[in-house]
């Protein structure tokens, strides 16, 4: 079978589950004959028509608000949000009701809604196309989040979150889109959530990353084999598989983290806590983080924004350099 | 923004985003902000700017300046809360602003008739308590009455208009998008004939305003401007690394400073590509 790329992973996994369960919509701005700006949802419309692929007016707020309530009344939603940097108008929805429905309703209401949105930069999308907000939904109680590097991992995560009854905040990263290609099975097979996976083997230092900057803490990991990094894709972030991070960390003695958003409060900072509060005796230097700035997403310096494989592979360096 | 006097050159040096943006190749193409000619900065996100608007108009009347405020937005732009809520907004403050709404038939793909129902944007002015009123947009000089009209009012004490002007988007969204798949080629061909250039055009040389001699002259002298202008933007390097952290705050805070250190340790990183 052919290298897929992760939009056509989604769009797969999107059909797989619609033939599946008809409580499966789609909706969102441009989804329907449009196809999602992406092409996402590509000819999705034609197979299952408007009443489960709709296209909306374009209003966040309305989308994840309207999906909520179609969960609640039975239906399985699948919104997209057009950029992550657009979800804001819905921030309310998501965070004050979506994530708090179960709990407030004593268990009676759940809104099974999973919201695929793309992430983060190097598209030269300036500001309001690159951010990576991921921190903001794993800091609400009653979220999952995941964002898978690969196709493989998107078809069967996407699929997997869709059959289970809690929201997700699925986050695509669109500067690997079509550039991450893989050999994806065909029909239905899922990837569970909350398991990380070792991509490369590695007793020297752990390497944790998850998304886009997977591919620059690979390329970095790789030019370096003396550096004997463990490279450890996330794919869910939340909940996070914490004691597979953990089991490598006591191994190595040694952690790094890449995450594209700013550092401040990001999810890196979470991770190394949590490493510490398992890991205190190993560790035998301060846990790195290797992120974005903390600045808005620039436009023109976007690649010196962004933490790369060259800037990776300095900080992978003085790690492997540090002595207490 | 050129209207108002902004010079070429920095204008075209924010669409290439080098050091000769005044807003520092921050923003993507077309973003623009100048203090120079009262253009506040702009957000891709649809539908922010309008709120603001709402409020710098009753800033404007609290200080007791003649300013009004120029709020524009698409037709899908009319369908975001932060429309609603600017509505509302203006017509409970009688505030000094006029939104003029660029109805262009599509939002992407998607069109005016599936963004709302409601027989026009306009009408939508009617139950926020001020007027709406919805022009021809490819007729310049209509859309000057409505516009003219609309700021006096504000300028008077009479609180907000809302101006729908009905056009036609003929070409793609953007480079990523194709029309082809949503619309049908026909309707586009239909209001190509209604160009409002050719209407202003054929309507300035019906006055006796406006001859083809003078439209040459012009033309060949705003492509040598141009020209010139993109030749001397071209020339501007990049704003320098470092540049990153500025204008985060006022005042730069440790963690900034720290975090500049840290870049310009490391190597410079390739420059970004521009996008497809
Ligand atoms: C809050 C928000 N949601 C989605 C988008 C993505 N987007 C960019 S332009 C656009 C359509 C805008 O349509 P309209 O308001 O009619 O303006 P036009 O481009 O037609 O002038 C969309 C959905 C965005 N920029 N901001
Ligand atoms: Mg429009």
């Amino acid at each position: 079978m052919p290298a897929w790329n992760i939009i056509q992973a989604v769009n797969d996994a999107l059909r797989i589950e619609m033939r599946r369960d008809p409580r499966v919509v789609v909706m969102g701005e441009d989804v329907g004959k449009f196809g999602g700006v992406f092409r996402a949802t590509l000819g999705l419309i034609e197979e299952f028509g408007a009443d489960r692929v709709i296209d909306t007016p374009l209003a966040e707020a309305g989308i994840i608000g309207a999906a909520i309530g179609m969960a609640m009344y039975g239906l399985r939603p699948v919104p997209e949000i057009q950029f992550s940097d657009f979800i804001f108008p819905a921030f309310d929805q998501i965070v004050n009701e979506l994530a708090k429905l179960r709990y407030r309703s004593g268990g009676q209401y759940s809104a099974p809604v999973v919201i695929r949105t793309p992430v983060g930069g190097g598209i030269k999308g300036g500001h309001y196309h690159s951010q990576s907000p991921e921190a903001l939904f794993i800091h609400t109680p009653g979220l999952q989040v995941i964002c898978p590097s690969n196709p493989v991992d998107a078809k069967g995560l996407l699929i997997s979150a869709i059959r289970q009854d809690d929201p997700v905040i699925f986050m695509e990263p669109k500067r690997v889109y079509r550039a991450a290609k893989g050999e994806v099975p065909e029909g239905e097979y899922t990837v569970p959530i909350g398991e990380a996976k070792v991509v490369r083997e590695g007793r020297g230092m752990t390497v944790i990353a998850w998304g886009a900057m997977l591919h620059e803490a690979q390329q970095a990991v790789e030019q370096a084999p003396e550096l004997d990094a463990e490279l450890i894709d996330l794919r869910t972030l939340w909940p996070l598989d914490v004691e597979r991070l953990a089991r490598s960390v006591r191994k190595t003695g040694r952690c790094a983290i890449v995450q594209e958003a700013p550092r401040t409060c990001g999810f890196a900072a979470e991770i190394s806590a949590l490493i510490q509060e398992r890991c205190f005796t190993s560790l035998e230097a301060p846990i790195a983080r290797i992120t974005g700035w903390d600045t808005p997403f620039p436009y023109t310096l976007e690649n010196e924004y962004l933490p790369l494989a060259p800037r990776i592979l300095g900080a992978l360096r003085g790690l492997k350099a540090y002595e207490a | 923004m050129l209207l108002r006097g902004f010079p070429l050159v920095p204008y075209l040096c924010q669409i290439f985003g080098n050091a000769g943006d005044e807003t520092k190749g921050r923003q993507m193409p077309s973003h623009m902000a100048s203090r120079s000619v009262n253009q506040v900065s702009w957000s891709s996100c649809i539908g922010t700017q309008l709120p603001q608007a709402v409020g710098a108009a009753m800033a404007a009347r609290i200080k007791g300046d003649r300013t009004v405020i120029a709020a524009y937005l698409g037709d899908g732009a009319s369908s975001e809360g932060d429309f609603h809520v600017a509505m509302n907004f203006a017509g409970v403050f009688k505030a000094p602003v006029v939104f003029i709404c660029q109805n262009n038939h599509w939002a992407i793909s998607v069109p005016t008739a599936k963004q709302t129902a409601s027989e026009s944007i306009a009408v939508k002015a009617v139950a926020y308590g001020f007027p709406g009123v919805k022009v021809d947009g490819n007729d310049a000089v209509a859309v000057y009455r409505a516009v003219k009209e609309a700021l006096d009012r504000a300028r008077s004490g009479g609180g907000p208009t809302l101006v729908e002007c009905e056009t036609y988007r003929i070409g793609a969204h953007s480079s990523s998008d194709d029309p082809t798949r949503y619309r049908d080629e026909q309707e586009v061909e239909q209001w190509k004939k209604r160009d409002p250039l050719e209407l202003l055009r054929s309507r300035l040389q019906a006055w006796g305003l406006w001859t083809a001699r003078q439209e040459d002259e012009l033309r060949a002298q705003v492509l040598e401007e141009v020209n010139g202008a993109i030749a001397e933007a071209e020339k501007k390097p990049d704003p320098a690394r470092e540049s990153l952290f500025d204008d985060v705050y006022a005042n730069q805070p440790w963690s900034l400073r720290e975090q500049r250190e840290e870049l310009l340790a490391s190597p410079p990183a390739a420059r970004a590509k521009q996008s497809p």
